[in-house]
């Protein structure tokens, strides 16, 4: 129980799309995968549909790391959604290392239906990453912390 | 060449070619000079003035004025056509209603800058060479050009009017500035160096909203952070991470439609240098998707409502970003 | 504020067997909003149903969560559930605590507090959830075909066979496409004409079909079921109700050089014309470029030899406006130019060809009347050679980079037809692979060699030059034996690769319909759905998807067609709510949203505004369609003001999730 206890527990934000990450997901769990609890998944209809803010927001109440899955390129439910999202992560990835938030608490990942290993994998990669960061304290909102 | 303008503007004024003029005019003191409209010849003699402290970009206001009736006379400064462009090609000014008369510019200087530099009570300014010649309470004073320019100015991008229709004096080339060295120096700095670099600078915001307010790509009806419904309205800056917020998601949204003005630092109170997160998304850009200048153009699709399919990806971050 | 009500499944052990729904029920039951909270063992069964269905009348609960498997297992099931009992089905959200927590998470107290935490999020964006009612539209009962090559003329004569009326519109004067100009088809050799031209006549005598031929598609609007299209009829300066197609006219034109296409230039035929003898529908076409009436107004010799009093040289382009309920894009595709392969002679020798040209040049309503002849001098090719691959798998840049397909087997046709035909020749082959994937195909190619001896030769021809005598020196190399080889060749055919037709990308863009860098249309999904548009409505048959042969293209056509049916036996269209939404006292009008939309959803309109200083404002602002829309949220992160919103997923529904997962 102590051990427990002095283990630093990450929050995890995890953006899946609903065709693609999502089922990935469900597989993963069907094949019973598992994955750090830590992650806790938010379904959105396309990886297209994350909006920056709510990356910024998910930091801001105390998110140690964010994720968002998606189609792989190519293979989007709606054809071009992920072409979009991708362009826009990478400037906003890069706009957040240009402030000095460490770059590894964010990540993008193409997890499609089928890989439901890869999906575990990824998780407990990204956990395991962002448990080493630490608590993330440079992007949280100190009022919202009570 | 003020001379010349406030000729161009009455001529076109008095033949009915235009109803308004949109131009500058000087506040309390010389060097206070805001924008302005000018509806009669005689508001033109009194007080149209165009020197080397009107740096404000005009274009933004033409979002209102080119939907008032009849047609508005604006002079535009060669990096405040991209702005002008880049409005065009999001529907925000009408062009039929505009008339835009280029002027040329040497780079623009302010009061503040000046009175560091020593020179007190202000009542004019010109310039010979590449000197500027302040007329003061206490006589003449030069001083180099070079010396009291805003870095925006210094590193100026382009002195080629993308767009008019008429030019007075020359037109400039497109320059090759070293506008991008600052972004590198902090893109070498460490994580932890970088961190203390942007909380030392936006941890000064006040959240007054001015970059906002004259930012010529910020021309929303109503801001998201205005807006309830969005989930993000904030009204004071109550810790530090608010501004960052606000600052970041400001310079997303003007990502691929940011001229890269300087409007926004130039008018900061707290003289943040908030251009600098303008230019690492169009030096990212650049690097990533190929160049592209914002309003350099009114057709070409802006980076961000675009894509490859052999675009890098996110990942490209962990490799190339800052200093590891 | 909502009276919302928590369901937490057992699943028989498989929730319950790793988190303590009785504890995730009780935590639930104190989050605000929420009235009622309860467990039960099988939620998707009868039982549990009624006890949602019991608890929305009872408790008037105006949302539900449902802590259970995967939102697409049983999400629909529970919408279901809430619609029977009175309540909008979009009030209905779900936990995913199966294969997101229990069935991944060993531990209880761990996987017990994840599925608190699901749970509260899925209340908070319950909170925040607005009833949504599904859009419905009228379908018109028509389809429009573009295209009438044996893709467009398949498709049609389904659609038209299951009653529903069609419309083809075909550029050139006649339908029939490419399939008209080949000879034999592979692996049978039945000829192309025989199988093609009674289905031919079938469009032109079917009731339900209109062919608009020698007419080109102006303009699309609309959206599924409700398409407008303006279609260009050009004049043929020919009373199409008055010509019988007798073809006197075509014999007594005086102008009698102009290339024949049919016959790919290699015959000539006069400014008026009739493409072939078997073409749907015959009418004779005046060519208003070569035609002296026309360019000067003199001659006029075809109208006082037409009996019927058909010529008519005042004949004006005409534009018809039809409505459609779905339209099927069937534009089918050309060979490549070869100016960028002189190494292969093409524009040095007649006597180097292409494969369509060389099926011309075999067919019995050719220009040789079916007899091998050198274009050249006439006289019978002894040496023929063929070269694969001509601009297909191509990375250079000068080709294609995809496999067109159809080269391999049309080849080991012709060679076949060849050796058949005149035992005397020889024919090599130059391959860089054989690829006869499909019913007797391989048979087919085998007996080219092992029956017919056929030269197959695994290598790439390096040049052709034409000598002084006729001959056409082929260098090239043998992979195999590692050889260089010089071939003296009579003939030389060039299998060019194929490529879309050039309207096709003007056309995409008219449909926004969306196509790949080697302008083929995309599919709506690769595997699963091959034969639709991402854009609902727009159908794809044949080539203008990607190379196929004349079997492939056919199914690819019924399967387009029983597509259209499926769509236009319905009376109404129901869209998914969950669309996009723009706000328009917000919106800009800045067209960014307009820029990512797959669909083409979003429009513009200057709406006129009253203001709040009273002041009315004549505004750009943005509408979706909500019949295109497929939801997919692109538009919203577009939008810098926010203007654009999600329904059942919004900006302040999705923040909120955010929100109750961090509180932690």
């Amino acid at each position: 129980m102590q051990d427990v206890k002095t283990t630093f527990k990450p929050k995890i934000v995890a953006f899946c799309c609903n065709w693609c990450s999502y089922a990935g997901a469900d597989l993963a769990g069907t094949n019973r995968l598992s994955y750090p609890a830590d992650v806790k998944i938010i379904r959105v209809p396309c990886s297209c549909r994350v909006n920056p803010m709510f990356i910024l927001r998910a930091f801001q109440r105390g998110a140690d790391g964010v994720i968002l899955c998606g189609c792989h390129p190519g293979d989007c439910h709606y054809t071009s959604g992920n072409y979009y999202a991708r362009r826009r992560m990478t400037l906003l990835f890069s706009m957040l290392d240009y402030l000095g938030i460490e770059k590894e608490r964010t990540r993008v990942e193409w997890v499609s239906a089928a890989e439901g290993a890869k999906f575990a994998e990824t998780m407990n990669s990204f956990v395991e990453t962002v448990r080493s960061l630490g608590e993330n304290k440079r992007l949280e909102d100190l009022r919202c912390k009570k | 060449m003020q001379k010349i303008m406030i000729a161009k503007a009455k001529e076109l004024l008095q033949s009915g070619a235009v109803d308004r003029v949109l131009g500058w005019k000087t506040g309390e003191f010389a060097y206070d000079i805001t924008p302005a409209v000018f509806e009669t010849i005689e508001e033109l003699e009194q007080s149209f003035v165009y020197d080397d402290f009107c740096g404000a970009n005009l274009s933004k206001y033409l979002i209102k004025a080119s939907r008032l009736d009849g047609k508005t006379l604006v002079f535009l400064k060669p990096c405040d056509t991209y702005s002008f462009n880049q409005l065009i090609k999001e529907h925000r000014i009408l062009r039929d209603n505009v008339y835009v008369v280029g002027v040329p510019c040497e780079g623009k200087t302010d009061g503040e800058t000046l009175k560091q530099h020593g020179i007190k009570g202000i009542l004019g300014i010109g310039s010979q060479g590449d000197d500027f010649i302040i007329d003061t309470l206490y006589g003449e004073k030069t001083v180099k050009r070079a010396d009291v320019l805003p870095e925006r100015c210094q590193n100026c991008k382009s002195k080629q009017h993308v767009v008019y229709d008429e030019l007075l004096g020359e037109d400039g080339q497109v320059l090759d500035s070293h506008r991008f060295d600052m972004v590198e120096k902090i893109e070498a700095m460490t994580p932890d160096e970088r961190f203390d670099f942007w909380r030392g600078e936006l941890s000064r915001c006040i959240r007054c909203n001015a970059c906002r307010n004259v930012c010529p790509a910020c021309s929303c009806e109503k801001c998201v952070f205005d807006n309830d419904a969005s989930g993000i309205a904030q009204k004071a800056a109550a810790d530090s991470f608010e501004e960052n917020m606000f600052h970041i998601i400001r310079a997303f949204h003007v990502a691929g439609r940011c001229t890269d003005c300087g409007e926004c630092s130039r008018v900061c109170p707290q003289n943040i240098p908030l251009h600098l997160l303008n230019r690492k998304f169009i030096k990212d850009i650049n690097e990533l998707y190929g160049d592209f200048q914002a309003g350099a153009d009114t057709e070409s699709r802006a980076p961000l409502t675009n894509y490859q399919e052999s675009d890098v990806e996110p990942s490209i971050v962990y490799h190339k970003g800052g200093n590891r | 504020m909502q009276r919302i009500g928590v369901f937490v499944c057992w699943c028989g052990s498989n929730i319950a067997g790793t988190v303590d729904v009785a504890a995730v029920a009780e935590a639930l039951s104190h989050e605000p909003g929420v009235v009622y909270s309860t467990n039960y063992q099988y939620m998707c069964s009868e039982a549990g149903q009624n006890i949602i269905k019991d608890a929305i009348k009872e408790q008037q609960l105006t949302g539900v969560v449902i802590c259970s498997c995967s939102p697409r297992m049983h999400e629909a099931t529970f919408r279901k559930t809430a619609a029977a009992a009175g309540l909008n089905p979009y009030m209905v959200e779900i936990a995913n605590i199966r294969e997101q927590c229990s069935w991944i998470h060993k531990d209880m107290p761990t996987a017990t507090e994840k599925a608190i935490i699901l749970g509260r999020a899925a209340i908070a964006k319950v909170q925040l959830n607005a009833p949504l009612i599904a859009g419905e539209s009228p379908v018109t009962k028509r389809a429009l075909v573009i295209g009438g090559g044996i893709a467009g003329i398949q498709t049609a004569l389904d659609i038209a066979e299951a009653g529903f009326e069609v419309d083809i519109v075909e550029k050139q004067p006649t339908i029939g496409g490419k399939m008209t100009q080949l000879d034999k088809t592979f692996p049978t050799l039945d000829c192309a004409a025989c199988i093609l031209t009674p289905k031919m006549v079938d469009c032109a005598q079917n009731e339900n079909i209109n062919i608009f031929a020698y007419s080109e598609v102006q303009e699309v609007k609309g959206f599924v079921g409700n398409f407008t299209a303006k279609i260009k009829k050009k004049a043929r300066f020919v009373d199409p109700n008055k010509c019988t197609g007798c073809g006197e006219c075509t014999e007594k034109c005086p102008m009698k050089k102009i290339p024949n296409e049919f016959n790919l230039g290699m015959d000539n035929r006069r400014a008026i014309y009739i493409p072939f003898a078997q073409a749907v529908p015959k009418i004779a076409t005046i060519d208003p470029d070569h035609c002296n009436m026309l360019k000067n107004g003199k001659c006029g010799l075809c109208a006082k030899v037409c009996g019927a009093g058909a010529i008519d040289y005042k004949q004006k382009d005409e534009i018809v406006e039809r409505q459609y309920g779905a339209i099927v894009v069937a534009t089918g595709y050309n060979p490549i130019k070869l100016d960028k392969f002189d190494e292969f002679g093409y524009s040095l020798s007649p006597d180097v060809v292409t494969s369509l040209e060389f099926e011309r040049l075999t067919n019995a309503a050719g220009p040789t009347s079916g007899t091998l002849l050198r274009p050249s001098d006439g006289k019978h090719p002894h040496t023929l050679v063929f070269v694969q691959c001509v601009g297909s798998r191509d990375t250079s840049g000068c080709g294609k980079p995809y496999c067109s397909k159809i080269c391999c087997m049309y080849t080991a046709k012709h060679a076949m037809l060849v050796r058949e035909k005149y035992p005397d020749t020889e024919v090599y082959v130059f391959y860089i692979d054989v690829r006869t994937p499909g019913k007797n195909f391989d048979e087919f190619y085998r007996r080219a060699v092992e029956e017919y001896g056929v030269h197959y030769i695994k290598g790439m021809v390096g040049k052709v030059a034409p000598r002084a005598d006729g001959k056409l020196m082929v260098q090239a190399s043998d992979l195999i034996s590692n050889e260089q080889l010089h071939i003296e060749a009579d003939m030389v055919v060039l299998a060019a690769a194929i490529e879309p037709d050039k309207t096709a990308r003007s056309l995409g863009t008219m449909l926004t319909a969306s196509m790949d860098t080697n302008d083929f249309f995309t599919e709506a999904h690769p595997k699963l759905r091959p034969v639709e548009s991402p854009t609902a409505g727009i159908f794809l048959s044949g080539v203008c998807q990607g190379p196929k042969d004349i079997p492939e293209t056919v199914s690819q056509a019924s399967a387009a067609a029983a597509k259209v049916i499926g769509l236009l036996a319905k009376n109404k269209l129901t869209g998914n709510p969950c669309v996009a939404t723009s706000d328009e006292m917000m919106c800009n009008g800045c067209s960014s949203c307009e820029k990512v939309c797959p669909y083409g959803a979003i429009t513009y309109q200057d709406k006129e505004f009253r203001m709040p200083d009273r002041t009315v404002a004549i505004r750009r602002v943005a509408s979706v369609n909500e019949a295109v829309c497929q939801g997919c949220g692109a538009c919203t992160v577009a939008c810098p003001s926010g203007a654009m919103d999600l329904k059942g997923f919004s900006n302040s529904q999705i923040m909120a999730e955010v929100d109750a997962i961090c509180k932690m």
